[in-house]
């Protein structure tokens, strides 16, 4: 292929996903700035190792290269504890929450409200439910870019709710 | 269905990721027991507020200007005349013509002055390549895909990944530990690498096969502070780099073509 061809056929197949892979690095990296420089990054290594894409979701693909180069770049320039050693947290705790419902308490929450709680949920659960609710991705497709199980996504899913829950309600009832 | 299962399946059940079979054990579960309904309400509730939120954010435009010009190298050179301070930017056509006209004369210059700028080697090249991945593979994490001092570890790991298989060597008794090994692309082609170490110094070793398959005696040139090897043997081609010393990396070298062959070097 020649380099224009090259260059054509990612232009036409990555670059549709570019705001899948800003929002992401913008949601890991809870900075403007910062998202777009990693997400340039992002796509000029996916130019790099255009030839390494083996069919597949293409989005999945750009996701999976995107969250590397977040972890990488916040490791480098920000104190950032390893995602591994959160897992052992959540394998080791029971999955709980309380049960009162606070459904109408939840219906007053406002956009910036819900943007600060899930900005401060820690990076697997925030990830996890980026993934999902705002890329509509299959548990699949979220296991493969997160390099985790289904079991451990389906948990993610749970705790990272049910945190969000939580910290929502905390905040609306100490507002009210 | 226990409670506690039927728990951990709620967000499976409610985003619709379960098989038939527990889908329906769910529902069963679900209507006789008020506490793990309780749950699956929680859950929805949280998830339409995030829905009903649209937090997702869109790439600035600037950016995808950023990356698409990135990608093409004359809009390289377009963004370096602009920031040499030429302000012609209502004359395009001057524009252009200045660029076109210093690229014309660094051409030229280049011509008369050393010939064999004109046209790097495949060597020189792949130097540059193998240089600038030696570079990029010590910023933080890019140095090893699969972390491992056992050899016998890595070549199957390699063998799974790429259409040949590499030699590799551990040559700790040597002093030059097998330390990683990471797939890298040079010159065209998915090739592996070899990552040794020297006290505090990383060496890459890039193999791949060679077109030609003859043996060849290796080279030494360094490059901004590294000292860059190739040799080929055995049907590959290898190259070395490291910011070690270059009669160390040579000492190394011996070391790894000797390893496996009978032949002195």
């Amino acid at each position: 292929m020649s380099d224009t061809a090259r260059r054509e056929r990612f232009e036409q197949t990555v670059l549709p996903h570019l705001d899948a892979a800003y929002n992401l690095a913008r949601w890991l990296t809870r900075n403007d700035q910062d998202a777009q420089d990693v997400t340039q990054e992002t796509c000029l290594r996916a130019f790099r190792f255009f030839d390494r894409y083996q069919g597949g979701s293409m989005r999945a693909w750009l996701l999976t290269i995107a969250r590397n180069t977040c972890y990488t770049w916040l490791r480098k320039n920000r104190q950032h504890d390893s995602i591994e050693s959160f897992d052992e947290e959540i394998h080791s705790t029971e999955l709980c929450g309380s049960a009162d419902p606070e459904i109408q308490v939840l219906a007053a929450a406002d956009k910036e409200t819900v943007n600060r709680a899930l900005e401060e949920l820690p990076d697997v659960f925030r990830e996890a439910l980026v993934l999902r609710e705002m890329e509509g991705m299959s548990y699949r497709e979220i296991a493969k870019v997160t390099a985790v199980s289904l079991g451990t996504v389906m948990s993610r899913f749970a705790r990272g709710r049910t945190r969000l829950r939580q910290s929502l309600t905390a905040e609306l009832s100490r507002r009210y | 269905m226990s409670c506690d299962l039927t728990q951990r399946l709620v967000p499976g059940y409610m985003d619709g990721e379960l098989d038939l079979v527990r889908t329906i054990e769910m529902e069963t579960h679900l209507k006789d027991c008020p506490v793990c309904a309780q749950k699956l309400e929680d859950q929805q509730g949280v998830r339409a507020v995030l829905r009903r939120s649209s937090l997702a954010y869109v790439a600035p435009a600037v950016l995808r200007d950023r990356i698409q010009s990135s990608l093409r190298p004359s809009a390289k050179m377009d963004m370096e005349v602009r920031e040499n301070g030429i302000q012609w930017r209502s004359l395009h056509v001057f524009r252009w013509a200045g660029a076109v006209a210093v690229l014309i004369l660094f051409s030229l210059s280049c011509w008369q002055l050393t010939p064999p700028l004109r046209e790097p080697s495949t060597d020189q090249r792949i130097a540059a390549e193998v240089f600038s991945s030696h570079v990029r593979s010590l910023e933080a994490d890019h140095l090893m895909d699969v972390l491992s001092t056992d050899q016998h570890t890595l070549k199957p790991w390699f063998d799974a990944k790429l259409d040949f298989s590499p030699p590799v060597e551990d040559l700790t008794s040597n002093g030059f530990p097998l330390v990683g090994g990471r797939l890298d692309y040079l010159d065209g082609r998915e090739v592996a690498a070899l990552i040794y170490q020297r006290r505090n110094h990383f060496i890459n070793v890039f193999v791949w096969p060679t077109p030609t398959g003859s043996d060849s005696a290796h080279s030494i040139e360094s490059q901004q502070g590294y000292n860059i090897v190739r040799w080929s043997r055995g049907g590959f081609q290898c190259w070395a780099v490291s910011d070690l010393g270059a009669s160390d990396l040579a000492e190394f070298v011996r070391l790894l073509k000797n390893y496996n062959s009978s032949e002195p070097n």
